[in-house]
């Protein structure tokens, strides 16, 4: 058997679905946000399996600056989250049901 | 052995995946994201992108799950109790993900992926024509890359005092 680039994407496009489905289902808003991050995390699968199939480094620059990206994203989303949930005391998300903060 | 690791990786990957989105305590996902992140490690060293599984693993099994544990010991979240699930979410999102699984998984059939799939990766040493390349072409964005770490770390720091004003 011989691994191909349309394994590597279909791993990719398993493990998006599989975040995508954790976002829109699950209510705990720290799950949803892990939930995030496995979707980023596909992306990044697909962006270096491209890369390296197509022999050219511009994939991996771009992963790199994703995983940058997500690492500031954290950082600033789980601020949000501990100030939303010194307001509210919840982190769930069907209870945030207000614009006010 | 290639065809062997990716196979257990790709397994490990999509069973941490729904173990992360399936679970009770946010801790347990947490954990189980840890060994997920190792695992795309695995694979970016299966695609002979050495220099990013090492990032990979430093700063996503390292500093973000770090953080995420923190975070999550922080607020001290009880197991949801009543756990009731949605189940107008649960047939949405099930849904909604499937279908574009579907949609994917055709787009992937249909592409024509013959030339690129077989090439031979000149890529020999990779860190230093990404290096390279990180400073040439993308030299740019690499700059307000640096910028934009230093807003979100201000904007963090603004956002965890405890009176706004």
């Amino acid at each position: 058997m011989d691994i191909g680039i349309e394994a590597y994407l279909l791993v990719s496009m398993l493990l998006f679905c599989i975040g995508m489905g954790g976002v829109i289902v699950r209510r705990n808003l720290l799950i949803v946000y892990m939930s995030l991050e496995l979707m980023l995390n596909a992306a990044n699968i697909a962006l270096v399996a491209l890369s390296r199939f197509n022999g050219n480094l511009n994939g991996q620059v771009m992963v790199f600056f994703i995983i940058t990206v997500a690492a500031a994203e954290v950082a600033v989303g789980l601020a949000l989250i501990v100030a939303l949930y010194r307001r509210h005391r919840t982190a769930q998300v069907n209870e945030l049901n207000s614009l006010k903060l | 052995m290639h065809d062997l690791l990716f196979i257990l990786f790709s397994l490990l990957i999509v069973v941490f995946g729904a173990l992360v989105v399936a679970g009770k305590n946010p801790v347990n996902s947490a954990m189980f994201l840890v060994p997920l992140m190792i695992c795309v490690g695995g694979l970016f060293v299966l695609l002979e992108a050495y220099f990013l599984a090492a990032i990979q693993i430093l700063v996503y099994a390292g500093a973000v799950m770090v953080v995420f544990l923190f975070i999550i010991m922080l607020l001290d979240v009880e197991t949801e109790k009543h756990r009731r699930v949605n189940p107008f979410a649960a047939v949405t999102g099930i849904g909604s993900s499937g279908a574009i699984l579907g949609i994917l998984c055709l787009a992937l059939s249909r592409s024509d992926l013959g030339a690129a799939g077989k090439a031979e990766s000149a890529l020999q040493g990779e860190t230093i024509p990404l290096g390279r390349l990180l400073f040439t072409d993308y030299v740019l964005p690499f700059e307000i890359l640096s910028v934009l770490l230093l807003v979100a770390m201000v904007g963090v720091i603004l956002l965890s005092k405890k009176k706004l004003q």
